[in-house]
């Protein structure tokens, strides 16, 4: 078993809006991409060209359907990575001390020099955040691009994970969520921000804003309803009424 | 163990060097950084891609497609050499050869064409991104038979727009995203301006603006719009048309727009007679109304004019109506009450008239002024930009149907009187937009041989003399662009190329020469059928298609129907321009432009597309592409994008012209391209503030266009809500002209081209008992076919199963997982279901193009986009079921040709049990595959 760490300075995460992701994907690719060529053993990929592919991926996303007793079903876009939880199982479960959360930012991390590729921690994980890399046979998990968010070779704007900075609808967003006042934390504030199944006692640092209520707009006909009041009641009362309007023009007759 | 936290490097090297150069893995054309590594051979190689910041289209994001570009770049699936087939077609096997014996077996087949009949070559081009060069080769070649996949796409959406408003959405235009506050869209396929749209949504669900969804299916945009539409397909024209009917009896439409910018103060004519419905002139031409203030007849852009919507002409005891009350007796008949329409939309009353009060609330009641100054042609200057913050979006899934061009035309005419267009907050052009339809060429085809075309192929037409019709009235184009049976057919019909060309109707050709067109899978309609056409031998057992010439970058499933194969390159393998000729990533405060370049060699015996077709315009000394000393002018394609001038001053490329520092006009600069890739791949030239909004009618912006190139002078136009060209086709119906119509078309045409929006349902003769719509879309992470050969990508969307609404499931007795027959008029598949119930219940949907066929794109026989995936096409036909006529009657808008893949109707049972299948039907055999099958893992790490 691993000691996990009991406090970190900051509490790096991501926030995710499930109001504004569209399901495109975008961040499971761009995640594949960057975590293939950097941090530890590639992303590999089993059978790609095959019948039953299968690769690694730190990052996926899932959609599902929501029926409302009233109205239309709704369909909401679900990405999912590791969450870097305050009470991490993973990490207490690991035999090797491979797995660890970071003093400095919360982020859990796989030394995969120490990893032998057992599994437990993909088992403890309530979330199955973690995937087992079969081509190098260490486990691989999000690292919140911990060699982006401080890579001085980049500039300043691009240190963010790699899925935050692609993600096309702005649905991602990263920052220190143990700090009350940073963007982040006040999204959550704002917007309801919510944990994944706190009731695993994970303490979640990702946040996820709840989607909007969706299919409102009859409720506010009452009040729409004066702006639709007919001009005339017969087509020629029309005319008339468009006469009229057009002396009310600037530069009309009155 | 105890606590150990290793030390770690969190600063490593990103990479070596970045090359910036433009996506090609959809059509949007996003900004990319390429990330290059020396790799263990010692060259330099592609490392990771991700979004260019800088870039205008994209600012920095990229989709899933764009970011996987590296297993695009690495497919197993590339074509290596040139091939010369040895089997019989569709065997799929060929032989490579050298690229001076493919080009000189291309040259000596098309030579003798030239000389005596270039209409017997048939130049189709697909997913090109390079159509003005594409047209040109095709023009001095000298056929009439070239187009691109417009005909199969969004012609419908295109044509309709210019024709109204002279422009349309995606390229043309955008919303005005940092103003508007209600957002609506119709029918959208994902993948038109992905990035833009999904980050322009994001934009205004941060601030609050409403996003309204019209679309059968809940997914991606529509899952996150706040108000979904789940309309019954083919209905979007009588929706708009009953909001249309709403606000103007609400008088909520902008008035004073109106009869400034548009037609309808226009007098139109109503003599009887062969002029009857045309808009009334002036001896020069000009159109005429009634000014206001002083109730006299005047041209619309005199200086001072007040056009009113109002008043008529009285004359020779004919009363002439202006535009305006044309549209007044129509769209305030109650056939387009909410109440009428609301079982036929499958929405309810309610909720049309909620959605119309909502938009007349955002549009008026929200409405808000720039302070900025701005002067229109009429010489009058207006103190403020009025701005409506409504926004509207659509592309295919109202346009793929066969009453889509006039849906397309009621959706631009709300937007026109709600006066949202090129407006603050509305809907804006981007250059080379706004352009009506008049400053389009017309469409040619006269040929000569051994002669040029006499000009572009494609074109807006104005009325029956502008027809592709030959002396005799026969089709003077393979594809019957521009004939009586679809006049408005500005992207020719390029789904109609192989079964006219097998049919010998109008007439036979001898080779067809495609490029990027997966013709014999899922870019046909009736797949079967097209790869029989392809294949099919006359009594002679020679091909009734004599000769194919086919460019693809990868194993297609078309390779194997062609009989010479020209292998292109990767995207990032080659030289591109995004041009202002031709479809460019302009955005509305901004001119611009971009390049493709070889961020990478090939490593294979490949070569760009354009630059074979430069070097086989050379071996045939086409005018155009050959000196008067007879030498070539061009060498390959990159020096015919730096060097060649459509017109003195203006060519490929606005930036960096002259000595460098003009935009638009200016003399070749050799030293452009490199300016271009210094600067990040792309030019960018900013619209003036007095010029951003109002274009089609400001002063400053006309003054800034004809700068820029994109206009010879200042063409200010009135938007046209209604367009009198096509009311000279109902003229010509009815007996009036010289080109008359076959009587068969007579009523038709009648019917269809009213110049006024109408909805009528599309033919359903012939589909009694096929009561379920079915539809495709795209994924977001996929692009056509491309996307299987994509390791990453096939991973997300590797198979798919039909998607049944809940109703649907429960009366078939259906459950995920269980096979169903699906059934049209046409044809049969089985095919896996799923349940899902953000459906219009009356609609059965799947993704598109994920189905392939074995042997093809490198993949595994078993791989399951051969097996659990499919397509729709095998149940549609490029006609409609017969109607006992004797006439065989196209599956098309009869307006402008647009294949309607969307009017699809199906029935739909269970299967045999899920253990008895083993895959889809219908199961066609393999096709030997002339680049074997993709490795059998992968750990892609280019850097150590």
């Amino acid at each position: 078993m691993t000691t996990l760490t009991k406090q970190t300075d900051r509490k790096m995460g991501l926030v995710i809006d499930l109001d504004t992701c569209v399901g495109c994907h975008a961040c499971v690719i761009s995640c594949k991409g960057w975590n293939t060529e950097n941090y530890g053993a590639p992303l590999s990929d089993q059978d790609p060209y095959g019948a039953d592919p299968a690769g690694t991926f730190l990052n996926r996303v899932h959609s599902y359907e929501v029926t409302p007793n009233e109205g239309h079903a709704q369909l909401v876009h679900f990405p999912k990575s590791c969450l870097h939880c305050e009470d991490a199982p993973c990490v207490t479960v690991c035999p090797t001390g491979a797995s660890y959360k970071r003093v400095e930012d919360g982020i859990v991390l796989v030394n995969e020099s120490d990893c032998i590729g057992c599994g437990l921690c993909a088992w403890s994980c309530p979330y199955g955040a973690r995937e087992l890399d079969l081509a190098e046979g260490v486990m691989k998990k999000c690292t919140l691009c911990v060699d982006r968010i401080y890579n001085e070779n980049l500039p300043e704007e691009d240190r963010v994970p790699a899925c935050v900075r692609t993600c096309p609808a702005g649905a991602r967003h990263f920052g220190d969520l143990g700090d009350p006042d940073s963007a982040v934390s006040q999204l959550v504030a704002e917007r309801g921000g919510m944990d994944l199944m706190p009731e695993m006692g994970t303490k979640p640092v990702n946040k996820y804003l709840p989607p909007r209520p969706k299919d409102r707009i009859e409720d506010q006909i009452d009040i729409l309803a004066p702006l639709l009041a007919p001009v005339a009641e017969e087509p020629a009362g029309f005319l008339g009424w468009l006469d009229k309007a057009l002396d009310k023009l600037p530069g009309g007759n009155s | 163990m105890g606590f150990n936290q290793p030390k770690l490097d969190t600063s490593p090297p990103v990479s070596e060097e970045v090359r910036q150069t433009t996506c090609y893995m959809c059509a949007c054309r996003c900004g990319i950084n390429v990330h290059m590594k020396t790799g263990s051979d010692g060259k330099k190689q592609v490392a990771y891609i991700e979004g260019n910041r800088d870039h205008p289209v994209n600012k920095g994001v990229l989709c899933a497609k764009g970011s996987a570009g590296i297993m695009q770049h690495n497919a197993p699936s590339r074509l290596r050499a040139p091939l010369r087939r040895v089997g019989p077609r569709g065997s799929g096997e060929f032989e490579e050869i050298t690229w001076d014996e493919a080009l000189d077996m291309a040259a000596s087949w098309l030579e003798p064409l030239r000389k005596s009949a270039p209409e017997k070559l048939a130049f189709f081009t697909g997913r090109d991104q390079s159509q003005s060069f594409t047209s040109f080769w095709a023009q001095n070649f000298g056929t009439p038979n070239y187009a691109a996949h417009g005909g199969f796409c969004s012609v419908n959406m295109a044509t309709a727009g210019i024709y109204t408003m002279g422009g349309a959405f995606w390229e043309f235009g955008q919303p005005d995203w940092d103003h508007t506050k209600l957002f609506m869209l119709f029918g959208v396929a994902e993948d038109h301006d992905s990035n833009p749209i999904k980050m322009g949504i994001g934009r205004i669900k941060a601030r609050g603006a409403r996003v309204i969804g019209v679309n059968p299916i809940r997914t991606g945009y529509n899952a996150v719009a706040d108000d979904w539409v789940g309309i019954t397909p083919g209905t979007d024209g009588l929706f708009i048309l009953s909001l249309v009917h709403v606000l103007l009896k609400a008088g909520k439409i902008d008035l004073d727009y109106l009869s400034r910018f548009t037609n309808a103060p226009v007098l139109v004519n109503a003599s009887e007679g062969p002029e009857q419905g045309l808009l009334m002139r002036d001896e020069a031409g000009k159109e005429l109304v009634i000014d206001r203030i002083t109730g006299k007849l005047a041209p619309f852009d005199q200086p001072g004019v007040r056009p009113d919507l109002h008043a008529t002409y009285r004359h020779a005891g004919v009363t002439h109506r202006p535009v305006f009350h044309l549209m007044a007796e129509r769209y305030l008949s109650n056939d387009y009450a909410p109440e009428n329409v609301a079982d036929q939309c499958g929405i309810s009353a309610a909720r049309i008239r909620a959605i119309a009060a909502e938009i007349a609330r955002v549009a008026f009641d929200e409405a808000f002024e720039l302070d900025q100054e701005w002067t229109d042609f009429r010489g009058e200057t207006h103190k403020t930009m009025v701005g409506r913050p409504v926004s509207f979006h659509s592309m295919r899934g109202v346009s793929a149907h066969a009453n889509g061009f006039q849906t397309c035309r009621a959706l631009h005419v709300l937007q026109i009187l709600l006066g949202t267009v090129e407006v603050p907050g509305g809907f804006r052009f981007k250059p080379p937009y706004p352009k009506p339809a008049t400053a389009h060429p017309k469409p040619h085809c006269g040929v000569k041989p051994d002669c040029a075309l006499d000009g572009p192929h494609l074109g807006f037409v104005h009325g029956p003399d502008d027809l592709a019709l030959k002396d005799d009235g026969s089709p003077a184009r393979i594809d019957k662009a521009f004939t009586w049976e679809n006049p408005m057919s500005a992207h020719g019909l390029m789904h109609m190329v192989i079964s006219n060309a097998h049919a010998g109707d109008p007439y036979k050709i001898d080779t067809l020469f495609m490029y990027m067109a997966n013709m014999s899978w899922n870019s046909s309609m009736n797949t079967r059928g097209v790869i029989e056409m392809l294949t099919d031998t006359d009594e002679a057992g020679e091909y009734v298609i004599p000769r194919i010439i086919y460019s693809d970058a990868y194993s297609s499933e078309m390779v194997a129907y062609a009989d010479l194969i020209l292998p292109d390159t990767t995207y990032l393998e080659r030289h591109d321009c995004i041009s202002l000729l031709d479809r460019p990533i302009c955005e509305a405060d901004a001119a611009a432009d971009a390049i493709r370049w070889p961020v990478v060699e090939p490593d294979r015996d490949v070569r760009g597309f354009q630059t074979a077709l430069v070097q086989l315009a050379n071996r045939l000394k086409l005018p155009g592409f050959t000196t008067e000393d007879g030498s070539a002018k061009y060498q390959d394609y990159a020096d015919y994008i730096v060097n060649h001038e459509r017109k003195p001053g203006i060519g490929p490329l606005s930036g960096w012209r002259g000595d460098g520092s003009q935009s638009g006009r200016g003399a070749v600069n050799p030293e452009q391209l490199d300016r271009y890739i210094e600067n990040g791949g792309f030019h960018v030239s900013h619209i003036p503030d007095a010029a951003l909004y109002y274009k089609p009618w400001n002063t400053a912006y006309q003054d800034w266009a004809v700068g820029m190139g994109l206009y010879d002078k200042p063409e200010p136009y009135l938007f046209q809500l209604y367009v009198e060209p096509m009311r000279k086709f109902q003229l010509a119906a009815e007996g009036y002209g010289e080109r008359q119509p076959p009587e068969h078309l007579r009523e038709r045409l009648k019917a269809t081209m009213d110049p006024l929006p109408i909805w009528y349902e599309t033919d359903q003769q012939g589909n009694e008992g096929f009561t379920v719509n079915a539809l495709t879309q795209r994924p977001m992470a996929m692009y056509h076919s491309w996307g299987s050969q994509n390791a990453w990508l096939r991973q997300l969307h590797g198979r798919n199963p039909l998607y049944v609404p809940t109703k649907l499931m429960r009366q078939n007795g259906l459950q995920d997982g269980d096979w169903a027959r699906v059934s049209s008029p046409h044809g049969e598949i089985t095919v896996p279901v799923m349940e899902m119930a953000a459906l219009n219940e009356n609609t059965v949907w799947t993704w598109n193009a994920i189905g392939k066929r074995k042997g093809a794109w490198a993949l595994d026989e078993n791989a399951p986009e051969a097996t659990k995936g499919f397509l729709l096409n095998h149940l549609i036909h490029e006609l409609l079921p017969p109607k006992g006529d004797g006439l065989r009657w196209a599956n098309s808008d009869p307006i402008t040709g647009q294949a309607a893949w969307f009017d699809l109707k199906v029935k739909i049972e269970k299967a045999a049990p899920p253990d008895d299948i083993a895959e889809c039907l219908p199961a066609f055999e393999p096709i030997t595959s002339p680049v074997g099958k993709g490795v059998n893992a992968l750990q892609w790490k280019v850097g150590k």
